[in-house]
């Protein structure tokens, strides 16, 4: 115990004296979140119009005008003829256009139909579908106006509309940051952990001091444990830190308990902790482990439905996800802090995970047992 | 009492020692004297716990390296050939380490890494990366000694460091046997071979000769002669030549030479050098050192 207790202040005070690990430690987090969250959310503002007018009445600027006042879209062109608004399109210069047809304002009156074209730039599809719906919720408000507008009111229309108005449960105001804020503390929290345990590791071995070590009567479980405590320590710092900041800046709603989603990150880090000891006992340089750390880890956080729900992916992808941490942690993060889920909803990971932390931890300390 | 016996070790498709049997007694120096890729950090790895041998037996003190590791560890100290302590850790801090780890304090041993230590006392707050490399030796000595081992294992502690600090080391560990310390040094400089107790001539895996320096020398077969010239590459060239000449080295700033039959008369060879046109020839009767004895060892090795 004495020893351990040695061993982990000299990781301490070896963290402590690296000029470039500390600091980014502490930057890292809050640079992510900063950024990160704005970067990655699909909230989509700002789509570019152009609009291609070939009617110019009343109607089509009316109907440009409610377009534009949307916060979604800025009509930022007014080319001539549908060619010249697909070059625009086709160099980014827009992001949509709509083409409003000749005589769009007498036929709505006439005929109380007419036509309009929307053409989005579907080279991200998300984008565009999203774009476009947007673009039809403009449109259905101004199709009641006009309808009001132009019915004579002598005659008083009952409209039989079945209104639906719809109640987003657990991220009521639909806020994408809400999701995503929890998907990169994931990221963050799986990054302190797999990493900075493997390379402190191949450390030691690439200077040389695993092999003094190897000659000293210090218990493998020991060295192993010594390793891991100090980035359990820093990850549930970054955790708390991460939290707050979300809270702070976002206002992140945090339903459940906070001890709930400690307790799980203290397990899901034991994992992630393991999984980069057990490539580092297979790795001889810090860049080789580097690299294969990094290779797991993008598989795992693509697959872990950060960016679009695991739910949605074919099946056996999601039949990897067995396998995959981050995302037990993805999901359970997101079930904590937007649902409030408690203990007795989680049951399922909670388990998996201690499984899992099990299995990494002894196949990592015997393969280090075998290599040295 | 370090007993070898029988040991063997492969490393994939290379044997790194056959089957070499020997022992080192308690309290002496014993020099590992080999070129590179001989196998004698090999053997220290074997010797420390750090490898598996294939077969055979290494019992230190009584203790089995195999099944004994435990006991083994507590009472070697092991310096590798590379620098490998924390470099971002302090002289003091290093030392606490490594104390720590074998459940000692720096005072409780003080006594035995006090002449040493006390060379670099004045930088113990200094990071071990930022020391010299002499300076940086004392530490790794010192941080082996912390335990006070019965055995020390130094794998080419003197490999590119200066004369004047070879010469002090090798002070260090006539004071180290002193306090009654076993020390297995190995290293690559013939020359250091005369300051051990006895030494061991390793070659492809195998053990050519032990004995005393002294021995392996008086048990020098052959009549050595120095030879210079003006053109050292043509007098090597020629006395490679000459039809009695058996081996021709180069050595120091002469050329060593042995003969095919022990009575080779000096006045023929100088006058055969003259006649291929050497000039300023000096011939002198030379006393063989290690040098030429693992030379010779190896010659005969190859003819077997």
């Amino acid at each position: 115990m004495k020893t351990l207790i040695f061993l982990i202040r000299k990781e301490f005070r070896q963290i402590k004296r690296n000029k470039v690990l500390l600091p980014i430690i502490f930057i890292m987090p809050i640079l992510q979140l900063l950024i990160l969250v704005h970067a990655t959310t699909f909230q989509i503002r700002n789509v570019n119009i152009g609009v291609v007018d070939n009617d110019k009445s009343t109607t089509s600027l009316n109907l440009i005008n409610t377009l534009g006042a949307s916060e979604f879209f800025s009509i930022t062109a007014f080319p001539a003829h549908i060619s010249e608004a697909e070059s625009m399109l086709a160099k980014s210069q827009i992001d949509m256009i709509m083409v409003i047809p000749q005589n769009f304002g007498s036929n709505l009156v006439r005929e109380k139909q007419a036509d309009i074209q929307f053409i989005p730039n579907a080279i991200n599809v998300n984008f565009a579908t999203l774009a476009y719906s947007y673009a039809t919720m403009v449109l259905r408000s101004f199709n009641i106006r006009i309808i009001t507008e132009t019915t004579p009111t002598i005659m008083p229309v009952q409209h039989k509309v079945v209104n639906i108005i719809p109640r987003y449960y657990f991220n009521s105001e639909m806020n994408y940051k809400w999701y995503m804020f929890p998907g990169i503390m994931v990221i963050l929290i799986t990054m302190i952990g797999l990493f900075l345990s493997g390379l402190n590791l191949v450390r030691e071995k690439e200077i040389g001091t695993s092999e003094q070590l190897n000659v000293t009567p210090i218990k493998k479980h020991h060295f192993i444990l010594a390793k891991l405590i100090p980035f359990l320590i820093i990850g549930l710092l970054e955790l708390t830190l991460a939290t707050v900041l979300g809270i702070l800046v976002y206002n992140v709603p945090f339903e459940g308990n906070f001890l709930v989603l400690v307790g799980f990150t203290f397990i899901y880090l034991f994992v992630v902790l393991g999984i980069g000891l057990l490539i580092s006992t297979m790795a001889n340089t810090q860049q080789q482990m580097m690299f294969v750390a990094f290779f797991v880890v993008i598989i795992f956080i693509l697959l872990s439905g950060i960016f679009t729900p695991a739910e949605s992916m074919p099946n056996w992808v999601q039949k990897l996800n067995v396998i995959n941490p981050i995302a037990y942690f993805m999901k359970v993060i997101r079930m904590v802090m937007l649902k409030g889920s408690g203990i007795n909803n989680l049951i399922h990971e909670l388990i998996s995970m201690t499984i899992y932390a099990i299995i990494v931890l002894s196949l990592a300390t015997f393969r280090y047992r075998k290599t040295s | 009492m370090i007993t070898v016996s029988n040991i063997s070790k492969q490393y994939e498709s290379v044997k790194a020692l056959t089957n070499i049997s020997f022992s080192i007694n308690d309290n002496e120096i014993f020099g590992l004297i080999g070129p590179d890729g001989a196998g004698k950090t090999t053997f220290m790895r074997l010797l420390t716990t750090m490898l598996l041998p294939d077969n055979g037996l290494i019992e230190a003190n009584g203790f089995n390296t195999v099944s004994d590791y435990k006991k083994v560890r507590n009472i070697i100290g092991y310096m590798p050939g590379r620098f490998s302590l924390y470099q971002d850790l302090t002289v003091e801090e290093n030392l606490n380490f490594f104390a720590s780890v074998f459940n000692t304090t720096i005072e409780q041993n003080y006594d035995l890494i006090a002449n040493i230590y006390k060379q670099i006392e004045p930088f113990k707050n200094r990071v071990a990366g930022k020391l010299s490399g002499g300076m940086k030796q004392k530490l790794a000595l010192s941080c082996a000694l912390i335990h006070k081992p019965e055995i020390l294992v130094l794998d080419e502690p003197t490999t590119g460091v200066d004369a004047v600090s070879r010469m002090e080391f090798w002070q260090m560990l006539k004071r180290l046997k002193m306090k009654g310390i076993t020390i297995i040094v190995s290293t690559p400089y013939m020359d250091e071979a005369s300051l051990c107790d006895r030494v061991a001539l390793i070659q492809n895996g195998q053990i050519l000769k032990i004995d005393t320096p002294e021995n392996i020398i008086k048990s020098y077969p052959k009549y050595l002669i120095a030879v210079n010239a003006k053109n050292k590459y043509k007098l090597i060239h020629d006395l490679r030549k000459y039809k009695n000449s058996s081996s021709v080295f180069a050595f120091g700033s002469s050329v060593h030479v042995t003969f095919k039959n022990n009575n080779t008369d000096i006045d023929e060879l100088k006058n055969f050098l003259i006649s291929e046109g050497n000039v300023e020839i000096d011939i002198n009767i030379a006393q063989p050192d290690i040098e030429d004895c693992f030379m010779e060892l190896m010659k005969a090795e190859k003819n077997e």
